[in-house]
């Protein structure tokens, strides 16, 4: 189906509109409602639409900016992934577990895009608690990939966890979208659909209100058509927030100033490491395409070394799966969510959360518990605790020589849905360039580059220092002006 | 390390999952394999190496011991499974 013309703007390009008075905020809203209720049934990106809440704050938006009082994302017409609280909503983590769970509390992230004068879509599908790269753990079923292999009908996964986002943004069903980022769950997806994904330094955006899967790892950010766009919603999102004690008590840049400018001089490593053995040649090739680019945007390209890059998915399942079960014991049938019978309390317990949870999240939980459990917590959580330190100094180490890393996003475009489903290992495989920014807490963007044979996106990533977003997004434009991506999927739906 | 079915069972009770007899060896292999890759971080020389369990400083901030909010039962309540007056119903406890 073809869109109105309004679901074709870019965020900033609706924000230029709204100033202009070209449209209204609820005449924007409308567009995008309509597009999600005809794509939806096909797509399932949004796992809750809520057209009366969007057209009353769009309507509210309209008149704060006729009384002159707009704020930066005035009008702007957002889907928000469900692992956020949003107060009144109802807000599942794409989890059985929560059932009709409406929280009587907004998200920080959330509450800060309602400041600034966003408008709220709906919420949207994801893994099951963020655990999953395919969205095929979701307890509402998969997002399908708006974008299709050339000649082929076969549906291809949105990758994960923010699958639900990521298609939503690439099919014109919002201007941006809400996502969060555990082991690559904002940059995989991004990849996969040919959006801008970013996930902000560990501590930018706040995680109050946000349902916890790994907290030393969880990490919110935005997934958006354009670089610019994605600078101007994170620095909505972002900020301090004494809620989150892990929050960064750091200035917020104005993100989108840093888009456009030279690159010129930046060093740029390309870690070895990251070259693997078996990766399609595309990804080789659209890596190399992505070096030149920066070369001759000015950059000085270094070749460096990360080593102990292989060990950081394994570091991953033990420290993830640890913090997730000791997060999801909250998850006992008293207080909120489902609750089950049994003959006596642990039954309820037991039962409870048997049927609650979903496979992948259940295999997590009993991984983290075994990891942690009397005799193997030496062996195993403190062991990767200790690795995870390694591979933060390999990266403090190459940055002492470089500004930023380039590597691909992920080792292979979208797969199709079922393919990977019997395989938890080669799943997690999907996480291995990502991965290791989660574990040392440094920024990743991810930026479309290029189509493979089959026409599928592929994407680029780059890695900064920690807090150093800004250069990131100075590359990222650079990359995304070289590329010229402009490719959209074909609407099948 | 590989898992059996008896491992399996005894972490499905610390973590509270009850797991079907039948289901319990078919988990076991899969967290057998997904144990398996792990291992691989015993090639890594961690002697000497502080754990790393966070990002950021470590540092934890105090705010003023003052009441913030509260006193909102029904804010508390609203999602409750079962409830009676302000009070969460939950199941028997102590025989």
């Amino acid at each position: 189906m073809a869109g109105s013309p309004l679901t074709g703007l870019t965020l900033k390009g609706a924000l230029d509109g709204l100033a202009a008075k070209s449209f209204s905020a609820e005449e924007l809203a409308a567009a995008h409602l309509d597009a999600i209720a005809a794509a939806n049934p096909h797509l399932n990106a949004y796992v809750l639409e809520t057209p009366d809440q969007a057209l009353t704050m769009a309507r509210a938006s309209d008149t704060r900016r006729a009384a002159g009082d707009a704020g930066p994302l005035d009008g702007i017409a957002l889907g928000i992934k469900d692992l956020f609280c949003t107060e009144g909503v109802r807000s599942t983590a794409a989890s059985k577990i929560l059932g009709n769970f409406i929280p009587p509390y907004e998200s920080t992230v959330t509450a800060n895009l309602w400041r600034d004068g966003a408008v709220m879509l709906g919420k949207l599908n994801m893994d099951e608690f963020a655990m999953g790269s395919s969205n095929e753990t979701s307890a509402f079923g998969p997002v399908t990939n708006p974008w299709r292999a050339r000649g082929s009908n076969r549906p291809l996964t949105p990758g994960g966890s923010s699958g639900g986002s990521a298609a939503a943004v690439a099919a014109d069903l919002c201007l941006a979208a809400t996502a969060t980022d555990t082991g690559g769950s904002i940059r995989q997806p991004a990849a996969f659909t040919g959006t801008v994904g970013v996930k902000p330094t560990y501590g930018r955006c706040s995680r109050y209100g946000v349902v916890a899967f790994a907290s030393s790892l969880d990490q919110a950010g935005p997934i958006a058509k354009t670089v610019e766009d994605a600078a101007i919603l994170l620095r909505s999102m972002a900020g301090h927030d004494p809620k989150d004690s892990t929050s960064l008590d750091v200035e917020t840049p104005d993100f989108a100033s840093f888009v456009g400018r030279s690159v010129k001089g930046l060093r740029i490593g390309v870690p070895d490491e990251y070259r693997l053995d078996g990766m399609p040649s595309e990804i080789s090739a659209l890596w190399d395409q992505g070096i030149d680019w920066l070369k001759r945007a000015g950059c000085e390209i270094k070749r460096v070394s990360l080593p102990h890059t292989k060990y950081a998915l394994p570091t991953y399942y033990i420290v993830a799966p640890a913090e997730a079960s000791s997060n999801l014991a909250r998850y006992d049938g008293m207080r909120f969510g489902l609750r089950e019978d049994g003959a006596n309390l642990a039954e309820v317990y037991e039962n409870t959360r048997a049927s609650g949870f979903g496979e992948e999240v259940k295999r997590r939980i009993l991984i983290g518990t075994y990891v942690l459990s009397a005799g193997y917590y030496d062996a195993y959580y403190l062991k990767a605790q200790r690795v995870r330190r390694r591979i933060a100094d390999d990266f403090d180490a190459a940055f002492l020589e470089v500004d930023a890393l380039l590597t691909p996003t992920a080792p292979s475009a979208a797969f199709a849905l079922g393919d990977r489903v019997s395989d938890p290992v080669s799943m997690y495989l999907n996480d291995v360039f990502t991965v290791t920014t989660n574990l040392a807490g440094l920024p990743g963007v991810s930026v479309p580059a290029g189509l493979d044979s089959s026409g599928l996106p592929l994407g680029l990533q780059l890695i900064g220092r920690a807090l150093d977003e800004g250069t990131l997004f100075s590359l990222a434009s650079a990359l995304e002006d070289s590329a010229a991506f402009r490719a959209k999927p074909t609407p099948w739906w | 390390m590989s898992i059996d079915a008896v491992t399996v069972k005894r972490v499905a009770k610390l973590a509270r999952l009850a797991v079907p007899e039948a289901k319990a060896e078919p988990m076991a292999q899969e967290l057998s394999a997904i144990m398996a890759w792990i291992e691989q971080l015993n090639e890594v020389d961690t002697d000497g190496v502080e754990p790393m369990a966070s990002c950021v400083a470590t540092k934890l901030p105090l705010r003023e011991d003052v009441v913030a909010d509260g006193g909102e039962p029904d804010k508390v309540l609203v999602n409750a499974p079962r409830r009676v007056d302000n009070f969460f119903v939950v199941p028997k406890v102590v025989e």
